[in-house]
């Protein structure tokens, strides 16, 4: 497969997509652990929700 | 599970978590195709291999009116069915839709830099976009500036809505003005004018880009109740303590 004179701008293209959803994968990731990081802090600490579920319960 | 069920936070996340591992599977395997096909596909005759940036711009700059759109329904849910949802849909999706705005007008610049000579023109597409991914930092700037979750949701689902004008400027900015950037050949009157060489590749990366929006938008969702979760025991915790 050649990409021919203009290769730099297809690479580039591709290389931006690639990196740009990379970083919105890894920000949410990160931002998850975060959330569940903090609730169960604050669980830990004796605060709980008026329901008394966990707050980091998923079902 | 009806529809009235996602209202309640905790069986959306249920749902949620039952859903995002096939949503990403399936998105892999979606983009892995698309991108195999997109190498595969042959050069057009008069843009060479430029044409290959189509299967990453058009995907995302379709994506950037579509989730601006999904915003705009969340929008209504929040003002009009106080859908408690509704402006967690919203504020997920904007810095998602930012994204691929950003994605758009940049890989719009490379494939305008080899075809029409310059990266950028003051033509009405490129400004309707640029004006579109502005719009998208502002709202992420009022979420992030106001306190007040019920506040900023009213704010930012108005500001939403009058955004909204911009979707049907940005698409028919090609018929209404004479523009540098071509005019609509998928989604037109006649049907697509593309050969199928371009167009299966093109509507695999369109679908896998989708899929893509659906699992990340989904799992900001989960995010974003964790966090009105986490304010609530901190305003919880915060009370406690004074008194």
């Amino acid at each position: 497969m050649s990409l021919g004179p203009y290769a730099p701008f297809i690479v580039t293209s591709y290389l931006l997509a690639t990196m740009v959803v990379l970083m919105l994968i890894a920000w949410i990731t990160v931002d998850y652990r975060r959330q569940q990081q903090h609730l169960r802090e604050l669980e830990a600490g004796g605060v709980v929700r008026r329901s008394g579920r966990s707050a980091t319960d998923m079902r | 599970m009806t529809l009235i069920d996602l209202a309640n936070p905790t069986r959306f996340l249920s749902l949620t978590a039952r859903l995002l591992p096939w949503l990403a599977a399936a998105t892999a395997i979606l983009l892995a195709i698309g991108l195999y096909q997109s190498a595969m596909a042959p050069d057009d005759y008069q843009q060479g291999a430029t044409v290959k940036i189509m299967f990453i711009h058009v995907p995302n700059a379709w994506l950037s009116m579509f989730v601006w759109g999904v915003m705009s329904l969340a929008a209504l849910g929040t003002l009009v069915w106080r859908h408690p949802l509704a402006d967690v849909a919203a504020k997920a999706a904007a810095p998602i839709g930012a994204a691929f705005t950003f994605l758009a007008l940049v890989t719009g610049s490379l494939w305008g830099r080899p075809m029409w000579g310059t990266y950028w023109e003051w033509d009405a597409r490129l400004t309707s976009v640029l004006i579109l991914f502005l719009m998208y930092l502002g709202l992420i700037a009022l979420w992030r500036a106001v306190e007040d979750p019920s506040r900023a949701a009213r704010a930012a689902a108005i500001l939403t809505l009058v955004g909204a004008i911009n979707l049907p400027i940005i698409k028919f900015s090609v018929d209404w003005w004479n523009t540098l950037h071509q005019p609509a050949s998928v989604m037109r009157m006649g049907g697509p004018a593309l050969d199928r060489a371009f167009l299966i590749p093109l509507l695999v990366m369109a679908v896998a880009f989708s899929l893509l929006f659906l699992t990340l938008h989904l799992a900001a969702m989960r995010n974003e109740i964790l966090r009105r979760r986490v304010r609530t025991l901190q305003m919880m915790q915060a009370s406690r303590r004074s008194a």
